[in-house]
This record gives structure tokens, C-alpha cells and sequence, in this order.
């Protein structure tokens, strides 16, 4: 079983740090972290790729409702494909919001704490 | 009859002299870059990833120049301007499929790696096989990608500068090859990322000015714009290409599943993700990415529909090029021979660049996975990495010179969606494994990889894209039985599965190096990071 990482060092060196990982691993704070990064992050690329399929499977298989004008030359499909990039668009301000308020302060605590103490 | 009169009509467009004039000032000015670059470009870090010292603002306008290729700007166009509504549906694909990279992706990737994707899967596997495993997708993703920009050069070619021999559209492929293969060697990441910032400027910019200008044409109302492009030909209706049969309709969603699932597994664009200091930058940059792709995208449709009304669908067939001319005869038909000669000049940027950082990722992969971690089980000897890596360079700028000219003709758009393909079924599901499934091994990382590689290739060489249909690449024979030109609705589920049966079928399983894998990936403790100091 090899133990050298990306950066080419192998070894025994890396067994005390190893430990050192596992116990902030382990730790509340970091599992904190872990949960709320995740239990944002899943759910809403899960919503995000539904409303994609939702959209294809429009296009794909409702020609006539996709073709229903609204006003003018615009019609549904258009709309709702326009409504995909401005999903898009939101979805990735409102990650930015959350992981500068939510991830980053504890993201950023646990790693000078473990670089301080190394 | 009337067809040749109309091609000789679109052969006398334009002033091929004018159009080299502006390329060839993009070439100078993007050299001149390069050359700035190569003072700093000594170590295996500059080479690949430009000492991670671009920001996160550079690398995501870099991201846009890498992603908005041929396919995007010439394709795109070309598609909508033909087929209407279905056409507009690759920008959407291509934009949602961000999120992925987004939310999922780009922070642990530049976090637990280095250089390469492989770096990923290494972390916590068995290092030789899993790097072999993906440096061999890697390079199969950028053949076929690198395939559908060479093709594009020669198209594009014929248009602008008035080549329609096949020998002379290869001696300008082969000048295509030759220049990017000396951005890489002498910029190398660096060089080739201020290419990509450059293009990407200009292409934005010139896409801009394109249609606020047919917007203006219809007195900036889209929907009398759109009803002139419908009027000819290209359909708002959805359903013009993909709705004729059951079949067309399965394909259609086939190539949807890889086009958002694709982009979060492209070598080339994982690797950027490294070119920034952290974790928060390469965040940036995607945000930066998808504000200028998104925009571009939005240009696409104004674009489409403005060839369609503008230009009409019969010049474009029966231009050389055909649905890859859409955008360079609406520039022509816009702002004449000067918007023609800075458009076009535009789309070589673009095929250049993305050409270039294709090569880059291809030669990093070779020299870093390969030569130096699998056969020098990661101690190189002083200076030879970036010696292979320069050679590496000039064998994969070499095929895919012998490639485009192979696979001149050849529609750009449909080529760059098999890379898509071939990327979410081999890479993606591995990533998503590697940083998200505690138990995921090493066996699971080889079958997801191997199978998904294999899987969907076999896929491809028996679908009508190769044989059996009126498009196919060999019309002589006729030897398909999987009925989609797309593999992905079939492959991409595979993939997922036979990295989920090789996983439980190992007992492999090293908690410690997870740990420290999740630590690192989630909070970049004791990742490899450089401060910024400027």
C-alpha cells in the first residue's frame, strides 16, 4: 500500500499528521462544516439538474405547450429556457452568499488552527 | 443550380488579406504576452498551473476563453440559425452543467490536488494504476476535443480565406498546430492563460457589438427579431431537429444528460481550477465563469436568429463551412469585410486558444502522472518532468494536427459533444465518488474510469454517428446497431454503476488518508496554496 500523495512525499512523515487530521476530522466543529456544506450543496444541485430534466423533457416531448405564444413571438419554451439562465444566475449568488456567511469563517478557523499547530 | 450561385456568392465575401491582416495582428499581440511569460516559465508549477498565481477574477475570464470554443461560438450560432429552438438548447446545457463545477466541485478539487485531476483520485488509492487510469481518460477527452477545434480550423478556413482546396485547408491546420504548440512550449500556462483572457475578451466584445446590432436592425425588439429568424426557418417551436421520431427524441435527452454532466469532468478545465491560490479563488473564478458564459450564451440566441433572418438558411448551407458560417456571414452582412475580417479573426482566436490549453492538460497529464509518479513513482529526476512535459507537447500538438486534418469537416458542435460524453461517463462519476463516497476505492475508481472509457466508445464506433446514416463519417459500410448518436443516456448510468460494483466488491480502504483527504478538501488545511503578492 503506497502512501505518497500529490506532492510526491511518502512516509512516516505523514503518519503523526495523519493523526492530526483525523482528530480534527472527528472533531464537532469540522463535522459541522461537513453538514452544513452538504445538506446545502446536495439538495440544491439535486433541484438544480430536475429542473434542468423538467425543462428538456418539455422540450422534448411537448412541442405544443413549449410552442404556446405568450406575447408576441415569445412563447413558453423561450421563457422557460430563459428561466434556466436566470436559475442558473441565482443559484450561484446564492452559494456565494452562503458559503462566504456559512462555510468560510469555520472552514477558515479550522485550518489556521490546524496550521498553528503544526 | 441556384445552390453554387449562392456558394460562389458567399466565396466572394470578404477580403482574405484584410482577414489574415487581423489575425495575424492577434498572433502578434498574444506572442508578445507569451514571450513576457516565458521569463517565469522554468519550474513543473509554471508550466501547468503558472505557480497558482493568477486571481480568481483572471482565471474565470481564462475559464470562458477555454470553454466558449468553435463549437460554442461557431456551432452554436450555426445550429440556432438552422434548427431554431433546438439549437438554443446546447447553450443551455452548456451553462447549467457550471453549476455542477460550482457547487460540487472546484473548491475540493483545488484543495486536495495539484496539477491534474489524477492528483484527486490519487490522494487516497493506490497511486499507480488510478493515475494511469486517469491520465488515459484525460488524454482520450482532449483527442476528441482537440479533434472538433482542428476540424473547425479548416471550415473556417475555407470561408475566410477563400481555400477550398483540402490541401491547402491542411497546410492552414497545420499552421494552427504549429503555432499553439509554441504558445505552449514557450508560455506555458502562464502564456497560454493570457491567450485565453485575450480571446475571451475580444470574442465577448465582438459577440456584443454583433448583437446589439441586429437588435438594433429590428428596432430592439426581440420578438419581432425572433419572428423574422422563424419566418426563415429557424423554428421557435421546439422539436425542428430533435422532435422527428422516438429516437430523435431519446438522443436529444442523451445529449443533454452529457452536456451538463460533461463540463465538471473536461481535464482542461479542472485543471484551471489550479492556476489560483485557493480554494475562495477558484470559487471566484467559476462565479466569473459562468457571469461571461451565461452573457455569451444569451448573444448565441439574438445571433442565431439574427443569421437566420439576415442571412437565411440557404447561404448558409451553401456556404463553405455551412452551419459553421452562420456567425462569420451575419458579421459580413452586418458591418461588411472589416466585421468579417475582426469576427473571423475572433474565431481563430478562439480555435487557437482552446487548442492550446487542450495541449497543455494533455502534456501535463503524460508528464506528471505518467512519466513522473507512475514511472518515477513521483522522484524525477531534476529538470526531466518539464523536459517530457515540452515533448509531450509537440506528440499531441503533432496528432491533432494529423487529427484535424483527418476529421476536416466534420460537424464541430456533434464532435465536442462525444468529448462531453466520453468526459461525464469516465471522469465525472469518479470525481464525484472520490470527493464525496467515503468507501470508494481504488478497484471502483479503475472500473468507473476503464468501463465508462470503454463503454462509450464502443457506444460511439457502432452508433450512426460513424456508419449507417446519411451523416455518418464512413458511408461506405454500414455497421451500427446502437440506435443514438449520443452515448451518454446509456454510458453515463454504467459508469455510475461499475464504479459502485468495483467498490463493494474490494475491501480496500484507508480511513486515514480519507480523513485527511475530507479535512483538506473542506477547509484547504495543509493544502498546497501560495499567497498572493500582488
Amino acid at each position: 500500500m503506497t502512501t505518497t500523495n500529490g506532492r510526491g512525499q511518502a512516509g512516516d512523515h505523514f503518519s503523526a499528521e495523519q493523526a492530526r487530521y483525523q482528530t480534527v476530522q472527528e472533531s464537532a466543529e469540522f463535522q459541522e462544516l461537513r453538514n452544513r456544506y452538504r445538506s446545502w450543496v446536495i439538495p440544491v444541485t439535486i433541484a438544480s439538474l430536475a429542473w434542468y430534466f423538467l425543462y428538456v423533457l418539455l422540450a422534448a416531448y411537448a412541442h405544443g405547450f413549449m410552442a404556446t405564444q405568450v406575447f408576441g413571438n415569445i412563447n413558453i419554451g423561450l421563457i422557460l429556457g430563459l428561466l434556466q439562465f436566470v436559475s442558473t444566475f441565482a443559484v450561484t449568488a446564492a452559494y456565494v452568499k452562503f458559503a462566504g456567511s456559512t462555510l468560510d469563517p469555520i472552514a477558515d478557523k479550522i485550518r489556521s488552527d490546524f496550521e498553528a499547530g503544526r | 443550380m441556384s445552390a453554387a450561385l449562392l456558394a460562389q456568392e458567399a466565396d466572394a465575401i470578404g477580403s482574405p488579406v484584410l482577414n489574415l491582416a487581423i489575425f495575424a495582428g492577434f498572433v502578434i499581440v498574444t506572442l508578445f504576452f507569451v514571450l513576457k511569460a516565458s521569463r517565469t516559465n522554468k519550474t513543473a508549477a509554471d508550466m501547468y498551473t503558472a505557480g497558482s498565481a493568477f486571481t480568481g477574477r483572471q482565471n474565470g475570464i481564462a475559464i470562458s476563453g477555454d470553454y466558449l470554443s468553435a463549437a460554442s461560438f461557431l456551432g452554436i450560432a450555426g445550429a440556432i440559425a438552422l434548427s431554431g429552438y433546438d439549437g438554443f438548447l446546447y447553450s443551455i446545457g452548456f451553462l447549467v452543467a457550471w453549476l455542477i463545477a460550482l457547487l460540487l466541485v472546484a473548491e475540493l478539487l483545488r484543495n486536495t490536488g495539484r496539477f491534474t485531476m489524477a492528483d484527486v483520485l490519487a490522494f487516497r488509492m493506490q497511486e499507480r494504476p488510478v493515475r494511469t487510469a486517469a491520465a488515459t481518460s484525460t488524454l482520450v477527452v482532449s483527442f476528441f476535443y482537440l479533434l472538433a477545434q482542428m476540424a473547425g480550423a479548416g471550415g473556417l478556413v475555407a470561408l475566410l480565406l477563400n481555400i477550398n482546396g483540402r490541401g491547402g485547408q491542411s497546410v492552414v491546420i497545420a499552421v494552427v498546430g504549429v503555432l499553439m504548440i509554441a504558445y505552449v512550449l514557450v508560455g506555458g500556462m502562464k502564456g497560454t492563460t493570457y491567450v485565453q483572457i485575450i480571446k475571451a475578451s475580444l470574442l465577448v466584445i465582438g459577440a456584443a457589438i454583433m448583437t446589439v446590432w441586429v437588435l438594433g436592425k429590428y428596432g430592439f425588439n426581440l420578438s419581432s427579431l425572433l419572428g423574422a429568424g422563424n419566418d426563415a426557418g429557424a423554428s421557435l417551436a421546439p422539436g425542428k431537429k430533435y422532435g422527428v421520431s422516438q429516437i430523435s427524441r431519446l438522443d436529444f435527452i442523451s445529449l443533454s444528460l452529457a452536456l451538463v454532466l460533461g463540463t465538471a469532468g473536461l481535464p482542461h478545465i479542472l485543471m484551471r481550477f489550479y492556476t489560483v491560490p485557493t480554494a475562495k479563488e477558484a470559487r471566484k473564478s467559476v462565479v466569473w465563469a459562468i457571469g461571461v458564459i451565461g452573457v455569451f450564451y444569451l448573444f448565441t440566441l439574438v445571433l442565431g436568429f439574427g443569421a437566420a433572418a439576415l442571412v437565411g438558411a440557404d447561404r448558409i448551407k451553401a456556404a463553405p463551412g455551412a452551419a459553421n458560417s452562420a456567425a462569420p456571414l451575419l458579421a459580413f452582412e452586418l458591418g461588411g469585410t472589416l466585421l468579417l475580417g475582426i469576427i473571423s479573426a475572433v474565431a481563430f482566436a478562439t480555435i487557437l486558444a482552446v487548442v492550446a490549453g487542450l495541449t497543455i492538460t494533455a502534456s501535463a497529464s503524460f508528464a506528471h502522472d505518467i512519466y513522473a509518479q507512475v514511472i518515477h513513482k513521483g522522484n524525477p529526476p531534476a529538470g526531466q518532468e518539464v523536459k517530457v512535459a515540452r515533448i509531450a507537447a509537440l506528440v499531441v500538438g503533432a496528432v491533432a494536427i494529423v487529427g484535424g486534418i483527418a476529421a476536416n469537416g466534420q460537424n464541430i458542435a456533434f464532435l465536442v459533444a462525444l468529448a462531453f460524453a466520453v468526459a461525464a461517463s469516465a471522469n465525472l462519476p469518479t470525481i464525484l465518488y472520490s470527493l464525496f463516497w467515503k468507501r470508494f476505492n481504488t478497484r471502483g475508481a479503475l472500473f468507473s474510469i476503464y468501463g465508462g472509457l470503454i463503454v462509450t466508445l464502443t457506444l460511439i464506433i457502432f452508433s450512426p454517428a460513424v456508419s449507417g446514416a446519411k451523416t455518418s463519417m464512413i458511408k461506405s459500410v454500414d455497421f451500427h446497431w446502437f440506435p443514438l448518436a449520443n452515448p451518454g443516456l446509456v454510458s453515463i448510468p454504467i459508469a455510475f454503476f461499475l464504479g459502485w460494483i468495483g467498490t463493494v466488491t474490494s475491501k480496500e480502504y484507508n480511513a486515514a488518508k480519507y480523513s485527511e483527504m475530507e479535512v483538506r478538501s473542506l477547509t484547504g488545511a495543509g493544502a498546497s496554496q501560495t499567497v498572493l503578492d500582488h
